[in-house]
Parts: structure tokens; C-alpha cells; sequence
């Protein structure tokens, strides 16, 4: 067995048997990156000399005793929102092309200092807006599963990086469905974590009431040993939220017996793939057969979160993305002739189509005598929609539904046509409304063998209870063992 | 709701985007297109309901008012496209 086929924990307990080193499996995923990220692309940029170090000195550490925690030597790799001090930072875009971080995102500062070397900067839709990884400026991430079909997005090379087998562990970041839906699309786990649970600091903002960094893994047990890690109040994130952080692991094998689970049946609609329904209809039989009470459950206001989501994000993304404009940082405009020139040029070159259409729509529903009508009333449903999961949530423990309509679709399918894109995360936005901690892990497979993605939505804060619900259906199948065909 | 390229025109300068006129049109269709989509919360009444303007399910928190360390300014305008002594240099600004 190659080292590259373990899982991330199968991995930690061979390096604490000092069965293998960090310096031989990092090696082992630069040279899996070298024979198959041609086809996949999850890698905007390597960093092979810092990551050899690092795992260099785990060993070292590791030779002396004294391993910095469980997961010393594990490589990882991060999205490239995650600002990583000294090692080129662009988030998919042209007009971050060359800047290089004074600093680390509290994210990545947390794993260096867990002792996990990170072997590049991945793959994904420019500044994060995108569902299929091709607005990313440096070209589309592919699926492993099917290399002419999209890994999702916007983390899509975080979850292909996985799903390749290039690497144990990687970050994504969530703003409508973003780690959940590339985790659907290529057989691994994705977590979004409650808003607050996770630092935002340092990590590029696009939408700041919506953002949320978490983990994707290729197990259950995997997600929950990197939310060990991550999760943490940050006195530099005035939104991070200082409740305990419990133990991950403690509860992950006491399955579903005795929970209640709900099924949202706005979640259920008409347009999706029968083969997805299929899935999630047997996964909820699972369930029930482990014990578990099954509750029909209504959130009545669901069909007003894609509109609500798509005032609100673009709205504050257009805030967020006014700092880019060629004075401190990034693309400047060679030919302008005097500073607002210089503005607009820069930002039209410099963005992509799908940013500037979001920056547009977010600056008109902001702008006089539309701030009523679009933001104001948008951010008033969104309190309909918290109050649906709240009335859900004092029935049942969690809520199970789909997490994408689909599974993957082909690239270039839908790229001319952005409301057809922003339909395909309909059942991952309203956890992002409502701040609430989201999972997908694997659900079985089409006819076709393309993955098919198991949602779970949880109350504020408990991200334990998802982990244990995912994992007692993933001890069912083998569905985590299955090798995309590379 | 049918956005005019004039209008689109409008929300580019608010938004510092100097677009082609390539670009006016094909914004002025797609973003049309998505604001007839959002227009379904029309549907809904929201007079008596509170507006969330954040996730955050406590309130935040102040940090301690100390003083810190900040970025030395070398390392602040190592990105800098263009920079005269400590300072970031722009195009004019008077026109």
C-alpha cells in the first residue's frame, strides 16, 4: 500500500509507531502531485522547501520524543484564501498575482504550530465565488472521479487534492456551500463549521457575516481530528466566538441510536437527480435501522435562501473587494493618467467576469434608494430562515438532506449561464445564513460511479454530534475506500 | 426589473469598474436576469421583523485596548506596486 492511500489518523498513529517518517510521506505526496496534478490542477503552487523542512523537523521532534500533538508530520495543503506569510497568496484572482503575505491566517499559523508541514496553495473559484472551480483565474480544478466533470467549488481544489489522493488533510472555506459541495462532488468529508468556531483571520474575506473556514478529509474521524486543531477562539477575529471547545473524537463512535433526526422536505423537491434522492432515501433508512427516529420536518422559508444569499453576499463582497485597487498591494494598471483612472482600470483587469458581476449586483442593491428594497429586506429574511432551523432544532437533533441537487457536472456546462450555477448550491446556503455547522460526507454513488453527497446540518455549536451522526453511517460502507480512478 | 446600460454605467462608477462597452451590455442582461430572480421576496412581509445583519449567535466581544506590535513598514510595502520612501506613491490626484 502506498503511504499516500492511508487516511490522515491511519497515517498519524504509523508516524507515532515510527513506521514511516514526515519526510518520506511528504516526499510521497510531492511525487503523487508530480504523476497526477496534471490532469486534476488542485495545486495552484507548490511549496516543497518549506514543507521538506517542516517535515524534517517533525522528525526531528518525533526523534527526540517530543511530538508537538497527534497529527506532527501530517501533511496538508490550503486554499488559496488562506494567507500564508512569504509564500505567494492570490485567491484564484489576476489582481493578487505576486503578493506574498506579511502574515499567516490564524488557520495556518494553527497548523504549523500542530507540527503539519503544507505542500502548496489549492485550486479554486476566484475570491470564492463560483460552484464548479472555473472562475479560478489560473484555470479550472478537475474531478478526479470524472477529469471532464467539475470538482465544485468554490474549494474545489481542496477536495480534488483529496480525492487524488495528493494529500491527507486540507482547508476550504465556506460562504454558500463552498467546502460542502466539492466534498459531495469527489467522495470526501467536508466541514462547515458554526460561524465563530473557526478564526476567520487572515483569510480573504468575500462575504464576512457568511464566511466560515473549516477542514475537508477523507474520513469523518479525519475532519474531526483537524477540527481539534482549528477550532479555537482568536482575540484577532472580533467574531470569533469563545465557547469550549470539546473533544471531537470523544463521541464519534456511539452512533444514532435513540437521536432524532429531521427531514426537511423542502429539501426534497422536484429537479433533483433521482439518483441522488435515491441515496438519501437509503441513508435515511440506515439511519432508522441504527436506531435512529426519523422526523418529517418543514422550513418553510427555504425557498427564499437563494434570493436572500444572493443580495447578501454580493453586497458585502463589493465592500470587501473595494480594498483592491492597485495602491498597496496587487495588480496596478501601467497606462492610467491619473489615480481614479488608475482604479478603474486596475479592477477591470484585474477581476474576472464573476467578481465583477457580484461586486456590480452588491453595489447596486447597496447603493441610494435600493438599500430598502434589496439589502435591508434580504437581511430581514434571513431572520425567517434562522427561525425555521431554530423551531426545527428543538424537535430534532440534526437535519439530513442532500447536500447538492446533483452530482458533478460536466466543465464548461454551465459557465454562460449564472443563475443555473447559483441554483446548484440551494441546499447548502441556508446553513450559512443561519451561522449553523454543516457536514458532507460520502453517500454512495450513481450508476455512472460519480459521488454523491450526504448532508447533515446540526444546532449552533455542535459540530460533535454531525461528526458522530456521519460517522455511524460511514462505518456502513465503503464508500470512503473507493479509489477515484486516476 | 430591467437594468439599462446607463444604469449599469451608473453602478460601475459607484463600484470603480471601468468596463468595456462589451461588458455594460452583457451586465446590463445578466445582472436583469438575477434581480427578476430575487425579486420573489417581494412575496413576503417583513414589516414587523428584525433584520440579521450578522451570524454571530453572541454578541462579540471587545478585545483588551493594549498596545501591539504592528507590521514594520518594510514588510508593509514589500507588495506595494510603486512606493517613495515609507510611503505608497499613486498616480496624481489632482486632475
Amino acid at each position: 500500500m502506498q503511504p499516500t492511500e492511508l487516511t490522515l489518523l491511519e497515517l498519524a498513529e504509523k508516524l507515532a509507531a515510527r513506521e514511516v517518517t514526515s519526510l518520506e510521506v511528504t516526499q510521497a505526496c510531492l511525487s503523487r502531485i508530480a504523476q497526477v496534478d496534471g490532469k486534476v490542477k488542485a495545486f495552484l503552487r507548490l511549496d516543497e522547501s518549506g514543507a521538506l523542512a517542516a517535515a524534517e523537523a517533525s522528525d526531528a521532534r518525533r526523534g527526540k520524543g517530543n511530538p508537538l500533538g497527534p497529527l506532527d508530520g501530517v501533511p496538508v495543503a490550503v486554499k488559496d484564501i488562506f494567507l500564508t506569510e512569504g509564500v505567494e497568496t492570490t485567491c484564484a484572482s489576476r489582481i493578487l498575482q505576486g503578493f506574498h503575505p506579511p502574515y499567516d491566517a490564524t488557520t495556518v499559523r494553527l497548523l504549523k504550530e500542530a507540527g503539519m508541514p503544507i505542500l502548496g496553495k489549492l485550486n479554486q473559484d476566484e475570491f470564492a465565488m463560483g460552484s464548479s472551480n472555473e472562475t479560478s483565474a489560473c484555470g479550472p480544478c478537475h474531478n478526479p472521479w470524472d477529469v471532464t466533470r467539475t470538482p465544485g467549488g468554490s474549494s474545489g481544489g481542496s477536495a480534488a487534492a483529496l480525492a487524488a489522493r495528493e494529500v491527507f488533510g486540507t482547508l476550504g472555506t465556506d460562504t454558500g456551500g463552498s467546502i460542502r459541495q466539492p466534498a459531495a462532488f469527489t467522495n470526501t468529508v467536508g466541514l462547515k463549521p458554526t460561524y465563530g468556531r473557526v478564526s476567520r483571520f487572515g483569510v480573504i474575506a468575500f462575504a464576512s457575516s457568511l464566511d466560515v473556514p473549516g477542514p475537508l478529509a477523507r474520513t469523518v474521524g479525519d475532519v474531526a481530528a483537524l477540527l481539534q486543531v482549528l477550532a479555537r477562539h482568536d482575540p484577532r477575529d472580533s467574531t470569533s466566538v469563545p465557547v469550549e471547545v470539546p473533544d471531537y473524537s470523544a463521541d464519534l463512535e456511539h452512533g444514532v441510536a435513540g437521536l432524532k433526526l429531521g427531514v426537511p422536505r423542502e429539501y426534497f423537491t422536484e429537479g433533483m437527480d433521482p439518483e441522488v434522492e435515491a441515496a438519501v432515501r437509503e441513508a435515511l433508512k440506515v439511519y432508522e435501522s441504527l436506531g435512529a427516529t426519523l422526523v418529517d420536518v418543514s422550513l418553510p422559508h427555504t425557498k427564499y435562501a437563494l434570493a436572500t444569499y444572493y443580495l447578501i453576499a454580493p453586497a458585502e463582497a463589493s465592500s470587501n473587494l473595494a480594498r483592491y485597487d492597485g495602491v498597496r498591494y496587487g495588480l496596478r494598471a501601467r497606462d492610467a493618467k491619473g489615480l481614479k483612472e488608475m482604479y478603474g482600470l486596475s479592477r477591470d483587469q484585474g477581476f474576472g467576469p464573476e467578481v465583477k458581476r457580484r461586486i456590480m449586483l452588491g453595489t447596486y442593491a447597496l447603493s441610494a434608494g435600493y438599500y430598502d428594497a434589496y439589502y435591508l429586506k434580504a437581511q430581514k429574511v434571513r431572520t425567517l430562515i434562522r427561525e425555521d432551523f431554530n423551531r426545527a432544532f428543538q424537535q430534532v437533533d440534526a437535519l439530513v438532506s442532500p447536500t447538492s441537487p446533483v452530482p458533478a457536472f460536466k466543465l464548461g456546462e454551465k459557465v454562460e449561464d449564472p443563475l443555473s450555477m447559483y441554483l446548484m448550491d440551494v441546499f447548502t446556503l441556508p446553513c450559512n445564513l443561519a451561522g449553523l455547522p454543516g457536514l458532507s460526507l460520502p453517500g454512495g454513488f450513481t450508476k455512472g460511479g460519480l459521488p454523491i453527497g450526504l448532508q447533515l446540518m446540526g444546532r449552533p455549536f455542535d459540530e460533535a454530534k454531525l461528526l458522530r451522526i456521519g460517522r455511524a453511517f460511514e462505518r456502513e460502507h465503503d464508500f470512503v475506500r473507493r479509489q477515484a480512478p486516476l | 426589473m430591467k437594468l439599462t446600460v446607463e444604469q449599469v454605467r451608473h453602478v460601475a462608477t459607484l463600484a470603480r469598474l471601468s468596463l468595456t462597452p462589451e461588458e455594460e451590455e452583457r451586465y446590463a442582461e445578466q445582472l436583469s436576469a438575477v434581480l427578476e430572480a430575487v425579486a420573489l421576496l417581494e412575496e413576503l412581509d417583513v414589516s414587523e421583523v428584525e433584520p440579521t445583519s450578522h451570524a454571530t449567535l453572541t454578541s462579540s466581544l471587545p478585545r483588551e485596548d493594549v498596545t501591539r506590535p504592528s507590521l514594520p513598514p518594510e514588510k508593509a510595502l514589500a507588495n506595494a506596486p510603486a512606493r517613495v520612501g515609507t510611503s505608497f506613491a499613486v498616480p496624481k490626484i489632482l486632475e
